[in-house]
């Protein structure tokens, strides 16, 4: 951390931050996750910008994905508070949609296309609420955002990488949040997904939705997301693309292994 | 006999004892799935093998307390203090070390079976000849089973399906994505806590039936069966659960006439039965299913490569696809094409043709991913479609 980023803090500046976490759609504070005695993460605040697309990169390693986990309690962190639209997480779960990373799973499972789907309808549904066919309904609907709705009754191991991305994507547009936090959803997919993905982010950010993803392609970063986090373990800096997304923040995060060939300078402002 | 004892004519006592283990292996069988596909089918081993240090214990203490030590409610209640215990060393190794699951489950397995055996042969030499029923819990021994037996086997069954469909989509979802269960606000350690509890209820009320040895076969055979013969997590426990069933019907009823066998091995040795036929015989996933595709696939292939070498002029090498195209008519035995095969050879290119521009346009994606270099267009698009796709071939390559 550079002596630049300490200044003084002032009382309005706390109670900026304090009324902007409020309204943010997720926002952490002070979370540490370690694994053992290395921390994965150490005391990351972060408030997401309600209505934009947040990139999280980092270097291999830097607790990217431990951050969402986190932030949703899928891991149990050492210590923190997550904040969803100013309430505890707990309460205001319906409004959050995940999608994990699709190695996460194994998709040999006996499942179909519309079942996954309709798993992001569980939580509406209870646990004896009837399937009925305005869920089909919305389940199809969620497959059709994302061009998939000729593969619904396929077994999912038939799939390729990429349309098992589509699918998760679409368990998560079938539950109709608020907030979608993806973990690497362009990690392993054909060219075509990642446009018709991108496409269906920049689509729900324009509906007035806020989307927070990992991101491992610092070229497309400018292209793709309003706002950016780097994290290297801590924040190293966050906030729009055009201010943060810097040779100098980008060095500090990667630290030497970033050369300069992975990043256009054209397309970074600073 | 075993007819009878199939058609339920061996009187009260067998006919009640063979549909409490038919009720059983339903219950097994539908519980298992779960824990098959949530990976866990081992800790379900753990679990019936950590029952044997509660049934000898639980025996002792009645003895001690003047009272009948073969009384069943006891044992199994025994028998389901020590596997909880079994089931917490599991969790809290796995917790609080870098062990494995697998390593904590072989140490707690072993353990706590060496521990029962001890206890079982102290009661041995303890009261000569009053312990005679305490081995029948090693591998299943329904010759002595009485009606209040099987009603708890017919209760506890049901008790486990009504719990089963109650909490089958938290139990679907832990199994295939616990990370997005989670982050969607079921508490994975409830559901596994649930998912071990009706384990642990199926395993002990099964010890009577199938032994604690084998009570994990009838969890899982079931569910590895079922798996066979369906892509949908539904089929795949309605399935499991009729294997399941099927194998504890048959088992008790072999068991009805032959006394002297232990239960257990027979109704695994029938489950075994169905998952050998499924594994054999299923048409999707099953053995001679899979060879029986790859030799048709593989000659298609050679019969595809060889018409493509015609109609492109070029010399077939392989001695499979000429005889091959030679034994279709396609060709002389010199290599040269008939007028079939030339036929033949034009409409392979054309076909190819087509299917390049449809996998390079991605408005064809559902269609594209039908592409085996073999499935004739025809086959997926519709004639619009087809005429679409032709109206962009700029040069045909027809010979």
């Amino acid at each position: 951390m550079s002596l630049q980023n300490i200044h003084l803090v002032t009382d309005e500046a706390v109670a900026q931050a304090e009324a902007e976490r409020t309204a943010s759609p997720l926002a952490v504070r002070n979370l540490t996750v370690s694994y053992g005695q290395t921390p994965a993460i150490f005391s990351v605040d972060l408030t997401v910008r309600a209505g934009a697309m947040t990139a999280i990169v980092g270097p291999n390693g830097a607790g990217k994905s431990t951050l969402l986990k986190a932030a949703l309690d899928v891991i149990k962190p050492l210590a923190g508070t997550v904040t969803v639209f100013g309430e505890p997480l707990a309460a205001m779960r319906d409004r959050i949609a995940y999608v994990p990373q699709r190695a996460s799973v194994d998709w040999d499972f006996p499942t179909r296309v519309i079942d996954v789907v309709l798993m992001g309808l569980y939580r509406q549904l209870g646990l004896l609420g009837r399937v009925r066919s305005k869920h089909r309904a919305a389940a199809m609907g969620a497959l059709d955002r994302v061009g998939m709705t000729d593969f619904a009754t396929r077994q999912i191991g038939q799939l390729s990488g990429g349309q098992q991305q589509r699918v998760f994507l679409a368990r998560a547009l079938a539950q109709d949040a608020d907030v979608y936090v993806l973990d690497e959803p362009f990690a392993g997919v054909d060219a075509a997904t990642e446009r018709a993905i991108i496409a269906v982010l920049k689509d729900l950010r324009d509906t007035g939705r806020t989307v927070l993803a990992v991101h491992h392609d610092l070229a497309t970063v400018p292209d793709y997301f309003d706002d950016v986090v780097l994290l290297n373990t801590q924040v190293i800096a966050a906030g729009p693309v055009d201010d943060v997304f810097t040779e100098d923040n980008l060095q500090a995060a990667y630290g030497g292994r970033l050369t300069t060939a992975r990043v256009d300078p054209e397309s970074v402002a600073g | 006999m075993l007819g009878d004892a199939l058609l339920l004519q061996l009187g009260y006592n067998a006919t009640l004892v063979t549909v409490g283990a038919a009720l059983l292996g339903v219950a097994a069988g539908v519980a298992g799935t779960f824990l098959f596909l949530r990976k866990r089918a081992l800790v379900g081993d753990a679990i019936s093998h950590a029952t044997l240090p509660g049934v000898g214990l639980a025996f002792v203490l009645m003895v001690a307390l003047g009272g009948d030590g073969r009384w069943l409610p006891g044992l199994l209640l025994g028998a389901a203090v020590s596997a909880a215990i079994g089931l917490l060393c599991v969790q809290g190794l796995t917790r609080a070390t870098r062990l494995g699951e697998d390593a904590a489950i072989g140490a707690v397995l072993s353990v706590f079976f060496g521990f029962g055996i001890v206890i079982l042969t102290v009661v041995q030499t303890m009261t000569a000849g009053q312990q005679a029923g305490l081995e029948g819990f090693l591998l299943g021994s329904t010759a002595g089973m009485l009606r209040s037996d099987a009603i708890l086997l017919a209760v506890s069954a049901a008790v486990v399906l009504a719990l089963v469909l109650v909490l089958r989509r938290p139990l679907e979802l832990a199994a295939f994505d616990p990370g997005y269960a989670e982050a969607t606000g079921w508490s994975l350690g409830r559901i596994d806590l649930v998912m071990m509890g009706i384990v642990l209820v199926v395993t002990v009320v099964g010890l009577k039936v199938v032994g604690l040895i084998l009570i994990v076969a009838l969890l899982i055979v079931p569910a590895v069966t079922a798996r066979f013969w369906t892509d949908r997590t539904g089929h795949v426990v309605i399935i499991a659960g009729a294997v399941g069933g099927v194998s504890g019907y048959v088992g008790a009823a072999i068991s009805a006439v032959a006394p002297a066998l232990p239960t257990g091995p027979i109704v695994v040795l029938v489950g075994f039965l169905l998952f050998l036929v499924s594994l054999l015989f299923s048409p999707g996933r099953g053995v001679l299913a899979s060879l029986l595709m790859h030799h048709r696939y593989q000659r298609r292939v050679h019969m595809r490569q060889g018409l493509l070498a015609l109609a492109q002029g070029q010399p077939i090498f392989e001695a499979l696809t000429r005889r091959l195209m030679h034994r279709a008519g396609l060709i002389l035995p010199d290599g040269v094409a008939t007028q079939a095969g030339q036929a033949a050879a034009s409409k392979a290119l054309l076909d190819e043709t087509r299917w390049s521009l449809v996998r390079a346009d991605t408005s064809f994606a559902a269609a594209a991913t039908r592409y085996d270099g073999l499935t004739p267009i025809e086959d997926v698009l519709t004639p619009d479609q087809l005429r679409d796709v032709d109206g962009r071939i700029t040069a045909p390559k027809v010979v």
